[in-house]
């Protein structure tokens, strides 16, 4: 670990004790016990096996919007579309899975993958090619995007997947789901599926590919100097419209993921789906760290899920949580904050103090 | 229906659908001639919406038929006190703009349905508000022939006033030395300062101006459109506002504009099926215009600096 990241870590576990810090206050203002609701919390998110199961199953598009958002971020971009991302790869899945239901399920789950994959990936391509071409701001083309992908999925849904009258598709055949009787048993009948395996390998693929692939180079030099990418004889037009796709490309895959193992259908929605800014707050608090981002997600998830169970034993409402959240990440923003605070003397031991060991 | 019916419907819904939008696009335009980028407009507006609606419901037996305007000026207040949040993070302590906003965006509608929560014995809505903005007919001004039944005749007052908010925008932001000053500390923080402007005295203000009018954005949407608050209450409107504002190239004026465009693009689903041409256009089509238009606006004036300078930098004075 070097000093940045070390850095990084005393801000994120800062960032997270604020942050809980911020509920316990509100709760307390409101009437309503920290201690309590925390330790409710706690144990419906990691109590039991059955609790783990569906935290580690909301984690994964988590983890998976999180690797796309920061692989854009590495190259200096800034996707909030991961929202629509997600929302399109979750439709080209579903569709792809309800089309071609009668091919063998290995092929069937591999082309829904794959088809939402590519619509997520185009989506964010779009925005990576305005911003290569034409210098289109990619913060404004992806918010931008995000609401046509909600209502044109949701114009499509009612058109092309629902039956009259209803505004959900009709659930995919066993064979295309992600779940299995195995992952469900282990798990005492949760919603655990495959989809956290496959984002695992897709956080040691992406941590291999930005520290020793050519492209992974290339898209960081981009972020860190576009011009001096430029002069050292870099495509810095097809670094940036790359690192949109990729980043499309992961957040498709969370929707995919998410959509064939958790939810097995689609739906008409009224917003955005969370997760893609979930998402954000995760790739934000680990601060790009693929593995950093594994344990961000798991602990926003277990926010999520455990909040579920506060409202179940008090009359809280499971919103502190996201009151939570957003308190962690204006936490993680204000990182200037805590180093003024920390005037740089205790990072400065810090690192000095890991010199010592590793030598 | 007559032609002069249909227009006047056309003209009244576009309006009820664009003053949200005029208020939200002109504070998002305060924003960022003052040097900080605003996507948390989206918060903003819910802080508003629940606001106002809070006050409605608790004061209209005081306040009768003047309950809704006044719920205005208290939602925009507390989106002015919600935005302090952001200029503090971005002003201050020197946050990413981005991420600050995304922060507003989180925290709205958590902390207002949390509170809604809180005092409505744990239900996720408000109840209907019982005063709300209804339609609006200018005496005098609907006698006019042609003019006066399809733009005077049971229109959205508080659009009007909207309008007028955009003038005045636009006048305070170009005539006034206010104005002047805020600009220069969007467009050149240092060399703003060395003239003696309080840079972040100016951004503070930039940014509580649009709590301000974003706030007031969001309670028009609660008092004239939805009549209660909820989780959905604000659905987009802050992004589209922020689109409203691109449109109009950081103008008042393009923003009051383009986010009557916007209006006209929301209310056509509605009233679509009054009119024969539109009657077989999928109302789809016009969800998504006002985002599509934005990219489009976006790649035409390519190359063009049109946001301020130093819009979403930092201004780190050197000691």
């Amino acid at each position: 670990m070097n000093k940045q990241q070390s850095s990084g870590l005393i801000i994120a576990i800062l960032s997270v004790a604020a942050g809980l810090l911020v509920g316990g206050v509100v709760m307390l203002v409101f009437g309503y016990s920290p201690i309590q609701n925390y330790s409710n919390l706690f144990n419906g998110a990691f109590g039991d096996i059955y609790s783990i199961g569906e935290t580690l199953r909301n984690a994964t598009p988590l983890i998976l919007t999180a690797l796309g958002f920061s692989i854009a971020s590495k190259a200096g971009f800034f996707n909030i579309g991961g929202s629509g991302q997600l929302l399109v790869g979750w439709f080209g899945a579903i569709v792809f899975a309800l089309h071609f239901k009668n091919l063998p399920g290995i092929l069937l789950i591999l082309g829904a993958i794959l088809a939402g994959m590519l619509l997520g990936g185009f989506w964010s391509w779009l925005a990576g090619f305005l911003r290569a071409y034409f210098g289109t701001s990619e913060v404004i083309t992806t918010i931008m995007l995000n609401y046509i992908a909600l209502y044109f999925v949701n114009f499509a849904i009612k058109r092309w997947l629902a039956p009259k009258g209803s505004d959900s598709s009709a659930n995919i055949v066993p064979k295309a789901s992600l779940r299995t009787p195995f992952l469900e048993q282990i798990t005492n009948h949760s919603t655990f599926h495959w989809g956290f395996f496959i984002a695992l390998v897709l956080v040691i693929v992406m941590w291999w590919y930005l520290k020793r692939s050519k492209t992974g180079f290339e898209i960081k030099a981009v972020g860190l100097n576009e011009q001096a990418a430029r002069y050292a004889g870099m495509n810095t037009k097809q670094t940036i419209m790359w690192a949109m796709l990729l980043s499309g490309l992961l957040a498709g895959l969370a929707g995919a993921v998410d959509g064939l193992g958790n939810y097995q259908n689609i739906s008409v929605s009224n917003a955005l789906p969370d997760i893609g800014f979930n998402g954000m707050a995760v790739a934000l608090l680990a601060n790009g760290h693929p593995i950093g981002i594994i344990f961000a997600a798991i602990l926003f998830s277990a926010l999520q899920i455990g909040g579920l169970s506060i409202s179940v034993y008090s009359t809280t409402p499971t919103e502190i949580v996201n009151i939570v959240i957003a308190s962690i990440i204006f936490f993680v923003g204000v990182r200037f904050l805590f180093e003024q605070l920390l005037n740089h003397r205790l990072l400065k031991k810090h690192a000095l103090m890991k010199e010592r060991l590793e030598k | 229906m007559t032609i002069t019916m249909i227009l006047m419907t056309i003209c009244a819904t576009t309006l009820v659908y664009a003053a949200p939008l005029i208020f939200t696009a002109l504070g998002g335009a305060f924003s960022e001639h003052s040097g900080v980028i605003n996507v948390g407009l989206e918060g903003i507006m819910i802080v508003g919406a629940f606001s106002s609606a809070v006050f409605t419901l608790q004061f209209s037996t005081v306040f009768g038929g003047l309950t809704p305007w006044i719920a205005l000026l208290v939602g925009g207040l507390f989106g002015a006190l919600f935005s302090l949040l952001h200029a503090l993070a971005t002003v201050t302590l020197r946050a990413n703009h981005i991420i600050s906003g995304t922060v507003l965006n989180l925290l709205a509608p958590a902390l207002c349905v949390f509170l809604t929560r809180v005092l409505y014995s744990g239900k996720g809505q408000t109840p209907v508000i019982n005063q709300s903005i209804g339609n609006f007919t200018f005496p005098g001004l609907a006698q006019i022939p042609v003019i006066g039944p399809i733009l005077f005749t049971k229109t959205s007052l508080v659009a009007y006033a909207a309008v007028l908010v955009g003038i005045i925008s636009w006048y305070v932001l170009y005539k006034t030395r206010f104005g002047l000053r805020l600009r220069s500390v969007g467009e050149n923080p240092a060399a703003a300062d060395t003239l003696g402007i309080n840079v972040s005295r100016y951004r503070y203000i930039g940014v509580m101006l649009s709590g301000l009018l974003g706030g007031i954005g969001g309670a028009v949407m609660a008092q004239s459109i939805t009549l209660n608050f909820s989780a959905a209450t604000i659905s987009g409107q802050g992004f589209m506002a922020l689109a409203a504002m691109i449109f109009g190239k950081w103008h008042p004026i393009g923003a009051t504009g383009a986010a009557i465009f916007f209006g006209l693009a929301q209310s056509l689903p509605i009233i679509g099926g009054y009119i024969p041409i539109l009657a077989g256009v999928n109302s789809v089509w016009f969800q998504i215009a006002p985002y599509a238009i934005t990219i489009i606006i976006l790649v035409i004036f390519l190359g063009k600096a049109v946001a301020p300078a130093a819009d979403g930098e930092n201004y780190i004075k050197s000691h």
